[in-house]
């Protein structure tokens, strides 16, 4: 059990900066998860965390003590891979007792602890069994045993479950879950995913570019994004962002429009804007509201439905062309051409500068 | 992309029947083809008819008998000794061309030992043949480890990302690269007995206290000298195969070593020697096969000599065979050379079959 503190970190492949300077702390039994699209340095960062990669500037301290120029081993970690590295010639056992024989464990501790391993991920009837015996998702849970004998400060998964398929990978997100609420141990996961982010977070960082995007719980994330990357990324199907022109500015309110979207009057959320700025409008797909065309605040053609059973996605032309989703809590058909309208809380939507 | 011709069933055997017809004639023909000669009389150009003659051939290479001999007595029983106060025994030749042993007719002295006062001689058919198998299966024992370990080591040296580590991996191929006949001319030079190059190395590093060596023409170092040369020459193939082994173990087995905090030596023990134990196989069976395959440089370095201490199977098969155009005795040698490689092998698989 610790807490894991990154100050300024970086890394650079010769003049490539991948790592841009991040500051991240976590508490003790905290369970983050690194969240960002491919090649935003989030397995980069959890190598360095690890060991594995060297530190170019900055600190990474785990329980208090800095340990940028410590071996793996000596940090107190212990990794769980993508390919789950599991040695193919190795019954389970072995494979989950593999940290145990090489500091040479009295036989009776390591058998001990592989069984108290097993139990807790309920496997005990897999350890004579040879990895090729074995399916993707028990594979996954014996490089997880190997973790959990090592008795580590910090847990570190890198995309544990990318592998498997998607029935699998829900399962064993939720086996993941309930191991951190068994063990209470400080966990840190990076994944493209955000369902597994959301889902299995206390905190989460998103990560863009080798930089902090922007770092809170899955809700405040979700509710509160820090900027559009986060509010795009985060979320399922994605946020809606509707270019505005911003009409007035007054008391920490604007006042924007566009050609399909009515007047409306937005917080500005402390975020600068001016009169006649362009600007991006975020409103979620859930958040909207079928309407009359005449009643609601956008407006447009439905150009598809796509009915999931629990909720149907609709896909809008706005009048302006834009495309537009809206994802609807119940199962309802709409003809393709048909107009319509869309209402929205105001106060859920988001409005962010236009990017450069 | 599958044109008529493709798909073809008659076109397909088209296409491979010059590769069937070459590979029956050179390889599958040639093989029962000496089974056939090695029971039979054939000699390369004759006038006589070819005769069958069953196992007589394998009989004159592989008799065998351990014959004891007593030392002289004189008439009062006591043991006659001589001027240098050694026990005296009768001459074999006094056993192997009497009647009274037809079954020791033609035989010779290979090699004896003392037993009590009596002396216990070895003697064989064929004495050259006898050595030519001991030199081949030493020559096995011997460089199959040694080529095999020392291939692993350079592999492991050479498999790190390192600037410049393809010069590395170059030099030591290099010499596969060229003719083994190239090089045991080169050898020559090298272990040349009046100005070589090694008598002159060891001399310079031991300012003039080494003897030079004669390390072809002395019977005890000829062999030792072909298996170091052999050993060089060859190395550099297994260690591609090797190297080739080691690229295929995942990188992230070793970070998960590397993370349970393994050392070098753990990390060799339980990730890399058991993700190499199919190349191991593939080495250890492509080596001995090669070694039993002794020949070129024998032909080229020493002929078998000084004193038969480098005769082979292979070389004794073709010094028989077109030498002395004895094609049948040549033949006898090779089948028996292939049963040898042929139980080795089978040993082999059955010693790293998958358990």
């Amino acid at each position: 059990m610790a807490t894991v503190k990154l100050t300024d970190v970086r890394k650079s492949y010769g003049s490539v900066e991948v790592i841009r300077g991040v500051n991240i702390d976590i508490e003790d039994g905290e369970f983050v998860v690194f969240v960002g699209p491919s090649g935003c340095g989030k397995s980069t960062l959890l190598r360095m965390i690890s060991g594995l990669e060297d530190i170019t500037a900055g600190t990474i301290e785990i329980d208090g003590r800095v340990v940028n120029d410590l071996p793996p081993k000596e940090r107190g970690i212990a990794m769980v891979f993508q390919t789950y590295a599991i040695f193919p010639h190795m019954t389970v056992r072995e494979n989950v007792a593999f940290g145990l024989t090489i500091n040479r464990t009295p036989r009776a501790e390591k058998e001990r602890k592989v069984q108290e391993a097993a139990r807790i991920l309920q496997m005990e009837h897999l350890l004579d069994r040879r990895p090729s015996q074995l399916s993707g998702g028990q594979r996954q849970r014996v490089a997880i045993g190997r973790a959990i004998v090592r008795d580590p400060k910090v847990f570190l998964f890198d995309e544990p479950l990318s592998n498997l398929d998607a029935a699998l990978r829900m399962d064993m997100r939720m086996e993941i879950g309930k191991l951190h609420q068994k063990l209470a141990a400080t966990m840190i996961y990076v994944t493209h995913d955000q369902v597994e982010a959301m889902t299995l977070a206390d905190k989460i960082v998103v990560l863009k570019d080798g930089k902090v995007m922007q770092v809170g719980a899955p809700m405040e994330l979700y509710h509160e994004p820090a900027n559009l990357f986060v509010a795009g990324f985060l979320g399922a199907p994605s946020m809606n962002f509707i270019e505005v022109v911003v009409e007035s500015v007054r008391g920490g309110e604007a006042r924007v429009s566009n050609e399909a979207l009515d007047p409306i009057v937005v917080s500005t959320r402390g975020r600068p804007f001016a009169d006649g700025d362009h600007a991006i409008l975020g409103v979620r797909p859930q958040y909207l509201r079928p309407v009359e065309d005449a009643a609601g605040k956008l407006h447009g053609i439905i150009s598809l439905t796509e009915r999931l059973g629990s909720e149907t996605i609709v896909e809008v032309a706005l009048k302006d062309g834009k495309p537009l989703i809206a994802a609807l809590s119940e199962d309802r058909v709409y003809a393709t051409g048909t107009r319509i309208g869309f209402d929205f809380d105001v106060g859920k939507a988001q409005l962010f500068p236009r990017e450069a | 992309m599958s044109s008529r011709l493709t798909r073809s069933n008659r076109a397909g055997w088209g296409f491979a029947l010059p590769g069937f017809v070459l590979i029956a004639g050179f390889i599958i023909l040639p093989f029962f083809f000496a089974f056939w000669l090695s029971m039979t009389n054939q000699r390369l150009i004759s006038p006589n008819p070819t005769q069958f003659v069953g196992l007589e051939n394998y009989r004159n290479l592989l008799g065998l008998a351990v014959i004891t001999l007593e030392p002289e007595r004189g008439a009062d029983g006591a043991i006659l000794v001589d001027a240098r106060g050694e026990a005296q025994y009768p001459r074999v030749r006094t056993i192997t061309r009497s009647d009274a042993f037809p079954q020791y007719r033609g035989m010779r002295e290979w090699f004896r030992w003392q037993s009590g006062e009596n002396v216990k001689v070895v003697i064989a058919s064929d004495v050259v043949f006898m050595k030519a198998l001991v030199n081949t299966l030493t020559f096995v024992l011997v460089v199959a480890p040694t080529q095999a370990g020392l291939a692993l080591v350079l592999a492991l040296l050479i498999n790190q990302k390192l600037r410049g580590i393809n010069i590395f991996r170059m030099i030591y191929f290099m010499p596969v690269v060229v003719s083994i006949v190239v090089v045991s001319l080169l050898w020559r030079f090298i272990y040349d007995g009046n100005d070589g190059l090694l008598n002159n190395l060891l001399a310079s590093l031991t300012f003039g206290w080494f003897t030079p060596v004669d390390w072809l023409g002395n019977p005890d170092t000829a062999l030792g000298s072909i298996m170091a040369m052999s050993i060089w020459q060859a190395v550099g193939f297994h260690m591609v195969i090797w190297l080739a082994g080691l690229q295929t173990i995942s990188p992230t087995l070793y970070e998960a070593a590397e993370i349970e905090g393994a050392s070098r030596l753990q990390t060799f023990r339980y990730v890399t020697w058991p993700g190499l134990r199919n190349t191991a196989i593939l080495i250890l069976i492509v080596i001995t096969m090669q070694c039993f395959a002794l020949f070129a440089q024998i032909d080229v370095m020493t002929k078998g000599g000084p004193l038969d201490s480098t005769q082979t199977l292979v070389f004794q098969s073709v010094e028989r065979g077109y030498g002395k155009q004895d094609i049948s005795g040549g033949s006898t040698i090779s089948v028996i050379l292939f049963l040898i490689v042929l139980t080795v092998s089978l040993i082999q698989r059955w010693l790293t079959r998958e358990r």
